[in-house]
């Protein structure tokens, strides 16, 4: 273990994984000669351009490529400039690669996965700044990772190479120069297992993505404060580990379930039902979402930072759910 | 070029199949034995078989949702066929996906396609891969004069001559996007011409004469399998039946249109054209037809005998 980076431990995932399997490899605009959020730095003169596949901008023929490669044999790792930018190619997505097996009677395997950059915080406006897993999480055939830390970064992405599904890793741009260790050697961290960030006996908080840190946060204040929250990080959000979280509601009865996304329709109403539909009996208070407000992200300061659910946003959330102690 | 005579007869038993499945498929639809969407390949039987006949079984092709055709020149058997039109379990895909969504990797068929525009960037993938392995595979993918009014087969074309991909795109100008005739869907007369802005080798040939599709497409294989990169092939041609469906397309196209190309008929052609130049003889044509007939027949009850998938089966093969 040693500490890295969250964007150097995608980079080692991605270069462990390719030295030990030559069918895997890398595409995407800039990818190779710049790449744009510096992910596959280095990757280029390494593994030379057959590996490593600058594209034009068309964001449908790479996915294309990358489906028609998958059903041919190869792993195509994809990235999408930013998430953004994925819905230009829906079709190569919802009706093609999360489809063909189910269609084909089971006769395809499409080991895809797609890597992009999400969510706000550096003023990149409204179509470079969006979080907008719940619309790939609707799509059967399909699976939504979300790391928050290197150490998940590294094992989610190398664990989703090694998938035989269409797999997306949605990066959150906060994430990308956050710290912490990281072993050196490969290591797979299965998809569709909830880790539980920190213990807790007062209320859960199932907290997505770069919201995990914003959750700790809040749960450090929480605890001054005499309330225990456990902070659980879903990884996964396709599979979805609803055991972990049930668990825990069991033991805490209460929870208020975060992510960066706008509320209406987004993850959190599902996590919110499953809850409800599971483990009423159990619940002490409402399950609370806390997430963005429903509009477009905005460019100016002051509104991204009020668009933005915040540690402030949860300790509130979770204050008026669960009795003070202290 | 010089076709062995084995050859030619199989590229006319092989048209004949299509259409007689193609007919097969009509009157399984108006007789309401099978159900959905249909859009059936009739007429254009010049253009799967002239174009998949210059392929390997390590080839791959991409198809449309008018895709029996491709798929029966590519190998696929009418009965699975027939069984997937059926909702059977014997069907190429379990009964799951249905006529626009045939598929069989292990024959190199990427599969037909609901969505008009989406084969060609897979097509331009299953390249990448043979070109990867430094394999000497090609891609060839179909598509229709409307679907060259899509973003997806202008980025595909641009890909693959970018990374000098091998595929072949075909063009399978049958007059009509879906019930909308050409001139009022795109102000080329020649898709062909939409080569030059992939600096590509662009090509329009009679779709209707097998031998000239098999030739013209031949060498785009060739140049592909040299590494020189793609081409576009442009096959003029005619769909019989409407654009989905099993009506004549009268209410649609003038009958003076339907009468002038169904007199320029493919197979029609192909059969005088091999009779001449005593590659068959009329018997032998008439004991293929006879052959294919019987086929066909016993295909359908296959199919027709096949048991629907059971519920149980409804969550399998979502994943891997």
């Amino acid at each position: 273990m040693r500490p890295i980076i969250y964007l150097m431990a995608l980079n080692e995932a991605l270069q462990q994984e390719m030295e030990r399997d030559p069918t895997v490899f890398v595409t995407g605009e800039d990818v190779g000669q710049h790449p744009p959020m510096g992910v596959t730095l280095g990757m280029l003169q390494k593994f030379g351009p057959q590996r490593v596949v600058d594209t034009p901008i068309s964001e449908s023929a790479i996915l294309g490529l990358a489906v028609g490669a998958a059903a041919a044999g190869l792993r195509p790792v994809v990235e999408i400039m930013f998430l953004d930018f994925l819905f230009v190619a829906f079709d190569q997505v919802i009706n093609q690669m999360a489809k063909m097996r189910y269609m084909f009677g089971g006769k395809a395997k499409l080991p895809i996965v797609v890597r992009c950059p999400c969510g706000g915080g550096y003023q990149m406006a409204a179509q470079h700044s969006q979080s907008l897993e719940a619309m790939l999480c609707h799509i059967p055939g399909l699976k939504v990772v979300m790391p928050a830390t290197p150490y998940n970064a590294k094992g989610l992405l190398t664990a989703a190479i090694r998938d035989d599904n269409p797999v997306f890793c949605l990066e959150h741009k906060k994430c990308y120069t956050m710290a912490g260790d990281v072993p050196q050697e490969q290591y797979e961290l299965p998809l569709g297992i909830a880790e539980v960030k920190r213990p807790g006996s007062d209320v859960t908080i199932v907290a997505t993505s770069y919201m995990v840190h914003e959750a700790l946060k809040a749960a450090e204040e929480l605890a001054g404060r005499g309330i225990e929250a456990e902070v659980i990080d879903p990884r996964t959000l396709l599979p979805l580990d609803m055991d972990t979280i049930l668990k825990s509601v069991r033991k805490t009865h209460r929870v208020v379930v975060v992510h960066e996304a706008v509320k209406f329709c987004g993850f959190g109403a599902e996590i919110a039902a499953q809850v409800a539909e599971a483990a009423f009996d159990a619940l002490e208070a409402p399950p609370l979402r806390v997430a963005a407000p429903f509009c477009p992200v905005p460019f100016s300061a002051p509104l991204e930072e009020a668009y933005l659910p915040n540690a402030q946003n949860i300790v509130e959330a979770v204050s008026s759910v669960t009795p003070a102690k202290a | 070029m010089d076709i062995p005579r084995e050859k030619l007869i199989e590229m006319y038993e092989r048209m004949v199949t299509i259409r007689q499945f193609e007919e097969g498929a009509a009157g399984l639809m108006r007789d309401g034995r099978i159900k959905g969407f249909i859009h059936l390949y009739a007429g254009e039987e010049a253009v799967a078989v002239g174009a998949c006949f210059t392929l390997g079984k390590d080839d791959y092709i991409a198809s449309t949702h008018r895709g029996h055709g491709h798929l029966i020149a590519k190998g696929g058997d009418p009965k699975n066929m027939y069984a997937e039109l059926f909702g059977g379990r014997d069907g190429y895909c379990h009964g799951k996906g249905g006529s626009m969504h045939i598929a069989d990797l292990d024959l190199g068929i990427l599969g037909a396609n609901g969505i008009v525009g989406a084969g060609p960037p897979i097509a331009v993938g299953a390249a990448f891969a043979a070109q990867y392995k430094g394999e000497r595979g090609v891609s060839l993918c179909f598509f229709g004069d409307g679907a060259t009014n899509q973003g997806t087969i202008h980025e595909a074309m641009n890909m693959a001559a970018v990374l000098k991909l091998p595929v072949v795109f075909i063009c399978e100008n049958n007059l009509y996007g879906e019930y909308t005739r050409q001139d009022r869907h795109q102000t080329v007369k020649d898709i062909a011409e939409r080569a030059k802005a992939y600096a590509m080798p662009g090509v329009t040939v009679d779709g209707m004469d097998v031998l000239a599709v098999h030739e013209t497409v031949g060498e785009a294989v060739e140049r592909a399998r040299r590494g020189e990169g793609p081409s576009l092939v442009e096959c003029k041609t005619y769909r019989y039946f409407d654009h989905q469906g099993v009506g004549d397309g009268v209410a649609d196209r003038s009958a003076e249109e339907i009468e002038e190309w169904r007199a320029k008929d493919a197979i029609v052609r192909f059969r005088r054209h091999l009779i001449q130049t005593e590659a068959l003889t009329e018997a032998e044509a008439e004991d293929i037809d006879r052959r294919v007939a019987a086929r066909i027949e016993k295909a359908i009850a296959f199919a027709e005998a096949s048991p629907p998938p059971t519920e149980d089966e409804l969550l399998t093969d979502v994943y891997a």
